[in-house]
């Protein structure tokens, strides 16, 4: 692990254990998977946007997937809305999002060779892709993929005869869920003991850039969190595969009676948000902590208030694991812990809002540099806001029982936690591309895919919330049956327009990305002018990071524009002056 | 990296693995007060004598395994000790087959139209414990083949170390489902 050695094809590319590359593996396997993702959002879009009718979109589709006159099959409808969740949160801002990062930047920011076992590193990989490849297949099954949404709320997903993707395809759903959890727990092990213990002189806990604190913060998160998805999981199977009744009771279907008694489908989704909302974070988190390097490299300012912000982290963490009912408004939850939650929950608005409050101090007369990286990282916070204030809302009891599961919901999370974790990603990809692949991506290309995406998606998610004000039904095939929904057909429209506008100009990035890899302009060893220690590694990629010695830290990752200094940077090798006293 | 800080970052990646795996069994256990708080026809029933047997073993297993590190530093073998603790492990596997023998024989079932959540769920935690303890059956029998090659001294028994660790941590998942199955 300590030098770089000879590869081959199959040590370099595909069984690697350079952290490096198997974070180029996370970041293509997720952006494969993000595609297939928006496909599906696009096609479900053209069907609320004219109920019923063909679309060229459609031939994208299995035949049997459609009806005779060309429209969509609701059922597939389900399907295609419940993968869309499944694969967005967990494939592209879970494993996509946390896999490329902290694998990539851990060792590299801390001044490591390499994680603290490289074979699990790969082990987790590997989970996560035969993960993809088991979750894909489901699209292929007869009855199609799992359809009862992202949740798997039983009994649809606890009864195979329930609806057509309580079958194979929920089996499959749950065999993959389960290998990515598995891969996800290699992960989180790894990065945490990692950065406890590899940690190179100097690099104390209180020099760490905030990317990494949010990243160790999120890696404990997950480590504490997805084994309970793994137990919820577990006693699902044994519900639908073996007959036990955990989570089922009293059912009749099909003029049949179930022998099923005593279980609960409310302890499903005590133990499912008990993940689920710290989930929440685990997506959110690394974004933020990538936003937090972002935001000071491009301000040429230190982050304002340092301690504030890995304080903010960890409290959110921690409110992460005790809020999880406010999910459960509606489940007939006893009015007094539906208050108890109600203040848990708004409790995060005070971490959240030092975080916001922080951010804008930093860019607060900064010398800013409007790089894709940093508009991304700047509509991260934006989306941050516009979401964050939306959830106050949702977190109320009393107001959240009125748009209950309705587009108001859908505009929330999408905003707070798909757009400011995807932004967070962007802006990450931009920003240390330079690092991944020594070449620089066009900046053109990307203040287009910036502005495109930008506008697009608050046209997309902006007026969900006036449909979810009007009532109107989340997952719902078509909302053409009932009339009182008739005015906002127009308003669907206009989504599903902005929809497939900002899937064009995700090509816009696509092209840039891959163009780049290869054609890219050659980057330079700091491009950033950037402090942390990944900007001290060689250009090309080698096996262990640094040639020779370990790098030494001997001052914090955010002195830019530091008065006396003689450029807006210091890079954290950089020693002390004499009389120079450390921020 | 040197031995030590390897040794050190294989010993934290167990431990972080403990406590995923306990935050595993502590939902388990939730879900099993709430449904227990839920549930109108929730089966009683009395724990087979077999458990306690099988507690018994796994608590002496788990103290021999204190001895190593003394036998080490004195340079004897801990062949016969590492073995002694397999053959408890294999025992306490078996007897909690045969707990679940004696259930079965008591009408209480993991599936089926006889079954109730109050059985099904004795069943899951004492069988996902049984099937993290066969990891732990593995390690043991690496150790006993290591061991009686005597490829283990006081400066080099971290397999060894681990193993022990894990099993320490098997026995008092245990005691705590034994202890909360039997009370609770």
């Amino acid at each position: 692990m300590s030098e770089h050695h000879k590869e081959n094809f199959i040590t370099k590319y595909v069984f690697t254990q350079d952290h490096k590359m198997i974070a180029k593996q996370f970041l293509i396997t997720g952006m494969f998977m993000a595609v297939v993702g928006m496909l599906m959002s696009a096609i479900f879009r053209v069907q609320l946007a004219n109920p019923g009718e063909s679309s060229i979109l459609y031939n994208l589709l299995p035949g049997a997937w459609l009806n005779d006159s060309g429209g969509l099959n609701p059922d597939k409808y389900l399907a295609l809305v419940t993968m869309h969740g499944t694969i967005l949160v967990f494939w592209v801002l879970t494993a996509g999002l946390s896999g490329t990062f902290a694998n990539f930047l851990i060792p590299l920011q801390i001044g490591a060779r390499d994680m603290a076992s490289g074979f699990l590193n790969m082990l987790s990989y590997w989970f996560f892709f035969i993960a993809t490849v088991v979750l894909l297949s489901s699209l292929f099954v007869e009855t199609g993929p799992a359809s009862g949404g992202w949740t798997i709320y039983p009994p649809l997903s606890a009864l195979p005869q329930a609806i057509p993707g309580s079958g194979t395809g929920m089996t499959l759903w749950l065999i993959s869920i389960t290998l990515f959890v598995v891969g996800s727990l290699l992960g989180g092990l790894n990065y945490i003991v990692t950065i406890l213990n590899l940690r190179t002189i100097g690099m104390t806990m209180q020099r760490l850039p905030l990317t990494v604190w949010a990243l160790l913060i999120t890696a404990i998160l997950g480590v504490l969190s997805f084994p309970v998805l793994l137990s919820c999981g577990l006693l699902l199977i044994f519900d639908r595969s073996f007959g036990t009744s955990f989570y089922l009771s009293d059912i009749i279907i099909g003029g049949e009676a179930l022998h099923n008694e005593g279980g609960s489908p409310i302890l499903f989704e005590h133990l499912f948000w008990f993940l689920g909302h710290p989930e929440v974070y685990i997506i959110l988190l690394p974004a933020l902590g990538i936003v937090s390097e972002v935001i000071a490299v491009n301000s040429r300012k230190p982050i304002f208030g340092y301690k504030a912000m890995v304080g903010a982290l960890l409290l959110i963490a921690f409110l992460s694991f005790i809020v999880w009912g406010h999910h459960m408004f509606m489940t007939g939850m006893n009015p007094f812990l539906g208050s108890v939650f109600t203040f848990t929950t708004l409790l995060i608005a005070i971490p959240s809002a030092v975080k916001v409050f922080n951010y804008l101090a930093t860019l607060w007369r900064g010398n800013i540099r409007f790089t894709p990286a940093m508009l991304f990282a700047i509509g991260t916070v934006s989306a941050f806001i516009t979401g964050g204030l939306t959830g106050i809302i949702l977190g109320d009891s009393a107001l959240d029982i009125n748009v209950h599961d309705t587009y108001f919901v859908v505009g929330h999370f999408h905003i707070v936690m798909g757009l400011s974790a995807i932004y967070g990603m962007f802006a990450g990809v931009y920003h240390w591309f330079p690092k991944m692949y020594g070449r620089m991506m066009n900046k053109n290309l990307g203040y287009l895919h910036f502005w495109g995406t930008f506008i697009c998606a608050y046209g997309v998610f902006f007026p969900m919330h006036f449909l979810g004000l009007a009532g109107l039904p989340r997952r719902y095939y078509s909302n053409s049956a009932f009339p009182m929904f008739d005015g906002l057909s127009d308003i669907n429209e206009l989504i599903t327009f902005f929809a497939l506008a900002g899937a064009i100009f995700q090509v816009f990035f696509l092209f840039n990305f891959f163009y780049s890899i290869f054609k890219g302009t050659k980057a330079t060893q700091n491009p950033w002018k950037s402090n942390t220690l990944e900007w001290t590694t060689p250009v090309e990629r080698i096996h262990g990071n640094w040639p020779g010695e370990l790098p030494v830290v001997t001052r914090w990752a955010y002195d830019y524009s530091k008065p006396g200094a003689d450029e807006d940077f210091i890079l954290q090798t950089e020693p002390l002056k004499e009389g120079e006293i450390e921020h | 990296m040197d031995i030590a800080l390897r040794n050190t970052v294989k010993k934290q990646l167990l431990w972080v693995a403990l406590v995923s795996i306990s935050m595993f069994f502590a939902s388990m256990l939730s879900a099993f007060i709430v449904e227990k708080a839920d549930v109108v026809n929730w089966k009683v029933f009395i724990l087979p004598d077999q458990f306690e047997i099988s507690t018994v073993i796994i608590l002496v297993s788990s103290f021999l395994l204190f001895f190593i590190k003394p036998l080490l530093k004195r340079g004897k073998s801990i062949f016969g000790l590492v073995f002694i603790v397999l053959i408890l492990g294999i025992l306490f596997s078996y007897f909690q087959i045969k707990g679940w023998q004696q259930l079965t024989n008591e009408g209480v079932y993991l599936t089926g139209i006889g079954s109730n959540v109050a059985g099904s769920f004795l069943y899951i935690l004492t069988l996902t414990h049984l099937l993290h303890l066969v990891g732990g059956l593995v390690g043991l029998c690496i150790s006993t083949i290591k061991s009686k090659q005597n490829l283990y001294s006081i400066n080099n028994y971290l397999g060894l170390e681990l193993t022990s660790i894990y099993w320490h941590f098997l026995t008092i998942l245990w005691i705590i489902l034994f202890t909360f199955l039997k009370f609770y």
